[in-house]
């Protein structure tokens, strides 16, 4: 009998600590079914990150460094200037990567890194309890923006994979969504073309995923999945915004 | 042995890092230390290595934790505001306990400051710098040829106990030229380093950290760091004393002023007076035996600084009561000139300047002159 699912080789059997609902647990699936499919586990290392993904080499089998909050893209670039041949990636939260590390993605973008970053977007801070990050939308109410964010006091929703499709060093830069089975298929071709760049030596490439948050946003994981939906989508558009097949 | 060459301290430091084995190196322009970046730039690719200018000093202290966790051997140069900027990747290095050398060719501040030599980072480097229970191993050349040996060594220092090393030089020695003999290195073998993220072929995955949420935990790895410092502290402390035999004085002092001091010292013997010179080559761990095999003799001592007083702490904490201690200081960039020191130094035998837990009420010991 063949078996047609099962636990990548590349996710630890271990029961994680994220919230019931919450997306990070596909987007740590989809990595692991890539780093399998791809024969690179052993040659991976990957960066965590602050916030909720913190803890994500608990779950996912490869060697890991712990970076200080935003500076994953630092911390990779040193990792793969050290070993350019092993595949470095970097899991990177709204708040880590589009607020307090944008000077370190930028940069990892406009110099051409051979990296792989996966950016999880949920326009909120997780892990802090729910304060409102660079991605959260107007009139989204977090701990922070109590009344709703407010655009003349607290400024627009960054869309960051369309600045970083801006830089001549990005090859390959996405936003795919994990709301729905055929977007999750999606966002796995996604993500395994940001490795297979890496390994043909194609140079800087980062995947969106608009992600959900169910314990922030004070909606059930059904709820979330419909607010990503009908919310998000409009503000943060899925597609392929650098290194379509072809370019 | 080569034969002397004259350099630029800067770039003789650069240089000596190559010897030792350094193969990558990451930093941002500051000045008064341009010349480091600006040697590796040239001379790392002709070794096979990388130099990597990167967007802050945030950054480059990063990509340093990234590369020593992949077991390079790394290097990373700046000067005091840089230096302040990197403090959380340095705390993060001493947590993660992964070896690297800093270099701070420092200068006057606080803020932007100036660009002229200064003493004022002693308490950054020394006291942790960063948040938490840390250390960095500290060396304080004084020329440099010192700054090149030191250079070599801090680099297996800092292997051997998995610990950030920093070489804390000033502008003077970064810009100054002197003949530089470089030992030998062509034996130069790197340690194996097993605990590298170099991938899990054939192994259990390896992990680079610093987060222990569990309190328990936390408190253990702790008092574990705690441990390896003291192993530091029993094993690596270094400094030289200068006619500590005969002398009832002393003058104190590293780097740069330390040679003022030696000047001073060898002027105030041939008149006759019993002066000796303590020099800290390390300035963590202090050299507390240096002052304990003389105080028991010493009518006092001289704490003479590129600041307005921050090595004198150390000192008084090594002489414990047992003899007065002074201090005189410059700051800015304001390099004490040899006069002015042997001016305090007479002072201090006649009796005419406060000692230093007075000297803060009085403001009297280091107003410029």
């Amino acid at each position: 009998m063949k078996p047609i699912y099962q636990r990548p080789k590349s996710l630890k059997q271990v029961v994680t600590h994220y919230c019931p609902g919450c997306t990070h647990g596909i987007a740590h699936r989809l990595l692991a079914e890539v780093i399998d499919e791809l024969g690179i586990q052993g040659k991976t290392i990957g960066v965590a990150s602050v916030g909720c993904s913190v803890f994500a080499y608990n779950y996912i089998d490869v060697d890991f460094q712990q970076a200080a909050h935003g500076r994953a893209p630092a911390v990779a670039t040193g990792i793969k200037r050290v070993l350019p041949d092993r595949i470095v990636f970097t899991y990177q939260g709204d708040g880590d990567l589009a607020s307090i590390g944008a000077a370190e993605i930028v940069h990892a973008a406009a110099r051409g890194e051979n990296i792989t970053v996966i950016f999880i977007n949920n326009a909120i801070y997780g892990m802090t309890g729910g304060q409102m990050a660079p991605t959260s939308l107007l009139g989204q109410k977090t701990t922070t923006s109590p009344a709703g964010r407010d655009a003349r006091a607290q400024g627009y929703p960054l869309r960051v994979s369309e600045l970083i499709a801006t830089i001549e060093g990005a090859r390959y830069v996405a936003r795919f969504s994990l709301h729905n089975p055929q977007n999750i298929q999606r966002a796995k071709q996604g993500i395994k073309k940001a490795f297979s760049n890496q390994i043909e030596g194609k140079g800087f490439s980062m995947v969106e995923l608009l992600s959900t948050c169910s314990t922030n946003w004070g909606l059930s994981p059904q709820n979330a999945l419909k607010w990503l939906e009908e919310n998000m989508l409009p503000v943060y558009p899925l597609g392929e915004f650098k290194g379509k097949e072809g370019e | 042995m080569s034969e002397p060459v004259l350099m630029k301290g800067n770039e003789a430091i650069a240089e000596a890092a190559i010897r030792a084995g350094c193969r990558f190196f990451f930093g941002y322009p500051i000045t008064p230390q341009n010349e480091i970046p600006e040697y590796m730039s040239k001379r790392l690719p002709e070794v096979g290595g990388v130099f990597l200018q990167a967007e802050s000093e945030v950054s480059s202290i990063n990509m340093v934790y990234g590369a020593a966790g992949a077991g390079g051997r790394v290097l990373i140069s700046s000067s005091s505001p840089g230096i302040s900027l990197m403090q959380e990747g340095i705390s993060y290095l001493a947590g993660s306990e992964l070896p690297c050398v800093i270099v701070n060719m420092s200068r006057g501040g606080p803020g932007l400051g100036g660009i002229q030599p200064s003493q004022a980072d002693y308490f950054q480097a020394t006291k942790g710098g960063g948040h938490g229970d840390y250390r960095l191993i500290v060396y304080g050349p004084a020329t440099i040829q010192e700054a090149c040996n030191l250079m070599m060594k801090a680099f297996d220092v800092a292997d051997k106990y998995r610990n950030p090393v920093m070489v804390l030089g000033d502008g003077m020695i970064g810009q100054m030229m002197e003949p530089v003999v470089f030992p030998d290195t062509s034996e130069v073998r790197l340690p194996e380093k097993p605990w590298a993220t170099t991938g899990n072929e054939g192994r259990k995955s390896n992990l680079i950290s610093s987060i222990i949420l569990d309190p328990e935990e936390l408190d253990a790895h702790n008092w574990r760091l705690q441990e390896k410092y003291n192993r530091i502290r029993e094993n690596e402390v270094m400094y030289e004393v200068a006619h500590g035999d005969d002398s009832e004085w002393f003058l104190v002092a590293y780097g740069t002023v330390a040679r003022i001091c030696r000047k001073v010292m060898e002027q105030a013997r041939k008149n006759g007076v019993k002066v000796g010179l303590i020099r800290p080559i390390t300035l963590w761990p202090f050299p507390d035996k240096a002052f304990k095999d003389v105080v028991h003799k010493a009518k006092g001592f001289l704490c003479v600084e590129m600041s307005t007083g921050q090595m004198v702490e150390d000192v008084r904490l090594a002489v414990n009561g047992k003899a007065p201690v002074y201090f005189y200081g410059r700051t800015g960039g304001a390099v004490p000139n040899p006069k002015s020191v042997e001016k305090r130094l007479y002072e201090m035998i006649s009796g005419k300047t406060p000692v230093v837990s007075d000297y803060w009420e009085k403001r009297g010991g280091g107003a410029a002159e």
